[in-house]
């Protein structure tokens, strides 16, 4: 009896462990990582849906905030559990750099010339040109504010506002209120006086600001009017207009735009299958539906030309929206992030 | 002798998913977060031929030929990538800057049909002290810098120990914060949970099974669940406001959300299980006659609570408050949504430096200091509730 004990004891224990070390050689479907909301319910029927109709197999799909953290705990850990992932330019610098990515076979997603300059990395497709800009309730404001000194001045436009939390893009908006213009705005930024004198202005509206962190967050405190105005990411206001029928405006003067990337994970299951989803997402005929949905620029040439005049007309890509927008400075952020973050919390924590 | 070591054997066989579960689970993730906040080998893994020649400077003066020769052949034979990130991510946290100044140095090293010959010739940053000071002080493999760091401490150029000033690094602030929301939901929670477990300890059959309901299902509930509730409920707009509105209470709204006020109420509804549980399973094991025994002695009923009661009942409010506690100084997405930035707790730097910046060194130390004041906390509660077999 006792030996029968011990042996299904040790049974047990080995079946445990095998069951551990077989469990990975279950395949896992590819998955693809984007930045839920309004504009991931997009992705699903434009992109998701129809690859995985395709293939033949399931496309799971996840959802994240960003953090090139993130990234680097999922890869050094190896086998990681995500195969393509939507990035900012950010952390497409930093994990190219350190080896967190595969390299692009840009033969397999059609060549570098199809795409915007600014789209093309080794370890990166460009996905999206999207901004960050000022957005309010054209409901409640009729007349709204019109720069980011206009979004500093709680007298005449009384009420919260709202922006993301964390010291990229806030720096720079506080600069721009202050009345830095576009064009020296990095520069000022990069010295210590700038650094200082951006604080300055952030104080005078640190009472009245609600910090937002996941892109949802600020289209619900705009409909349920907790703030006045906030930043938004530009393609969730439009996106919220049509499917809410709300009355949201953008405003793309001293907006700061972005290219986002599709990346690959090193060493990712699904490696390959998730560069032939990014081949197939790149593809003018499938990109061109996106501005539908949600209005973010393209980085495919031809798919840029290919969208209608109604959608193109709120892209952060038009012209008419480009001419006093702001390019976000990735190698100022690259450098400086950490320590800004730093000041930056203890700023908040005051 | 022989049977008594096989019945060792035995039982440790038995306990093996225990102890297993205990390594993998609790051991070793302690020992390897204590080793990343003190452990710093991204340098001085790449650079053995700087390591030789960098102590010989006085970490004052332009580098010498000798030290740019050296990082550069150090710098030619790095073949990872990710050590080389590993490498880089550690300097600039140090020293901004290092980001694009590794990715153009490795650059222009790479150009073999015109070799630098120099590291300032690459780029004039190579010229600053400060950025060898960089190096040179990541030399080591081990490191206090992270710990320091997390108490607001670091060290200037001569090596001294000295304060960060306050709009560099607030991590006290903060961690006393931490300590403090904790200690008022705890007593939140003591206050409305002690009474509640007393009434449904002294109540029977289906009154107690509602009463311990209403604590039990919120707990089968998910926190973030509980938490968006809580957001619907206090924001401007929310129900309380309207409710309190329409019945003519308030004019102007009560700022109920992105304050302490908010952060303490959902808390305290999130954590109140754990202290109605505990005081309620010691309660019910306390004899009911005992209440009238003190009244038949002529105890007034305030005294008989004061003199049996609740002595027989505080193991329960101990136990409940510690785990209370200790759950609260872990909290994060509560004061993430319902605080503002003023109420946000040590999880929240962790989280950015475990997420944000990938500084695990940093997010280790934190992690150390708090774990350290915990068990600091524990051993006074341990002593104090030690203190209660010898009175009796």
């Amino acid at each position: 009896m006792k030996t029968f004990m011990k042996s299904g004891i040790l049974t047990a224990a080995a079946v445990m462990l095998s069951a551990s070390l077989v469990a990975p050689a279950f395949a896992r479907d590819l998955t693809v990582v984007s930045w839920g909301g309004n504009y991931q319910d997009a992705q699903r029927e434009i992109y998701f849906k129809p690859f995985s109709e395709k293939t033949g197999k399931p496309v799971l799909d996840e959802a994240w905030d960003g953090g090139i953290g993130v990234i680097q705990s999922k890869v050094k850990a190896g086998a990681p559990n995500w195969d393509a992932v939507q990035v900012e330019a950010e952390e497409l610098a930093l994990g190219c750099a350190d080896g967190l990515y595969e390299k692009i076979d840009w033969e397999k997603i059609g060549g570098k010339d199809k795409f915007l300059d600014s789209a093309v990395n080794d370890c990166g497709v460009g996905a999206i040109v999207w901004s960050t800009a000022i957005a309010y309730d054209g409901d409640k404001l009729k007349e709204g504010p019109a720069s980011w000194a206009d979004f500093w001045n709680v007298e005449k436009f009384p009420g919260k506002r709202s922006l993301r939390k964390g010291p990229k893009y806030t720096m720079e908006f506080a600069l721009l209120a202050d009345g830095v213009s576009k064009d020296e705005l990095y520069d000022v930024l990069a010295t210590d006086e700038g650094v200082e004198r951006a604080f300055k202005k952030l104080d005078e509206l640190k009472p009245n600001i609600v910090w937002w962190e996941s892109g949802a967050q600020p289209l619900q405190f705009l409909a349920s009017g907790e703030v006045a105005m906030t930043s938004a990411y530009n393609g969730r206001i439009t996106g919220i207009n049509r499917s809410e029928g709300k009355n949201f405006k953008v405003v793309f003067p001293g907006s700061i735009y972005a290219v986002d990337s599709w990346v690959v994970l090193k060493d990712a299951e699904n490696k390959d299958a998730a560069q032939d989803f990014i081949a197939f997402a790149s593809l003018p005929e499938h990109q061109a539906k996106l501005p539908e949905f949600v209005a973010y620029g393209l980085p495919v040439k031809e798919a840029a030309a290919q969208v209608p005049a109604e959608f193109a007309k709120d892209l952060p890509t038009d012209p008419a929206n480009m001419t006093d927008s702001i390019a976000l400075n990735v190698d100022f952020w690259i450098d400086n992030a950490e320590t800004l973050t730093q000041r930056f919390n203890a700023w908040l924590a005051q | 002798m022989s049977t008594g070591s096989a019945r060792t054997g035995r039982s440790l066989l038995l306990l093996a998913p225990l102890l297993v579960f205990l390594f993998g689970f609790f051991v070793w993730p302690l020992f390897s977060m204590m080793s990343q906040a003190v452990s710093d080998p991204a340098v001085l893994r790449l650079l053995p031929r700087s390591a030789e020649v960098l102590p010989d400077w006085d970490r004052q003066s332009p580098p010498t030929m000798p030290m740019q020769t050296a990082l550069m052949e150090d710098l030619k034979t790095v073949d990872d990538d990710q050590a080389l990130g590993d490498m880089v991510r550690r300097l600039n946290s140090a020293r901004s800057g290092f980001r694009t100044l590794m990715s153009k140095t490795m650059s222009a090293l790479d150009d073999t049909t015109n070799p630098p010959t120099d590291l300032v010739s690459i780029d004039k940053r190579w010229e600053k002290p400060e950025f060898w000071r960089a190096i040179a002080g990541a030399l080591s493999p081990y490191t206090d810098r992270n710990l320091l760091a997390a108490v607001d401490l670091g060290r200037n150029a001569a090596g001294e120990i000295e304060h960060l000033s306050a709009d560099q690094s607030v991590n006290r602030v903060i961690l006393i914060r931490t300590f403090w929301i904790a200690a008022l939901v705890t007593f939140a929670c003591a206050c409305i949970g002690y009474p509640y477990a007393i009434i449904a300890a002294s109540l029977d059959g289906w009154k107690r099974d509602v009463m311990l309901a209403a604590v039990l299902l919120p707990l089968w509930t998910s926190l973030l669940v509980r938490t968006a509730a809580w957001f619907i409920l206090l924001q401007d707009q929310g129900l309380i406001n309207d409710f309190l509105r329409a019945t003519g209470l308030i004019e102007a709204p009560l700022r109920l959300i992105f304050n302490r006020t908010g952060v303490i109420i959902a808390m305290t509804h999130v954590l109140l299980p754990f202290m109605v549980l505990p005081i309620y399973s010691v309660l019910i094991t306390i004899p009911r006659n005992l209440m009238p025994a003190a009244a038949s002695l002529g105890a007034h009923p305030l005294r008989a609570f004061l003199r049996v009661l609740l002595p027989l009942s505080l193991r329960g409010v101990a136990s409940g408050g510690l785990l209370v506690f200790i759950s609260a100084i872990g909290y994060y997405i509560t004061p993430a949504l319902i605080g503002g930035p003023g109420d946000q707790m040590i999880s929240s730097i962790i989280a950015f430096y475990a997420t944000g910046s990938a500084n695990w060194g940093m997010a280790g130390a934190l992690g150390v200091v708090l774990l350290v004041a915990t068990l600091l906390l524990y051993s006074v509660y341990a002593r104090l509730s030690a203190e209660e077999p010898g009175r009796r």
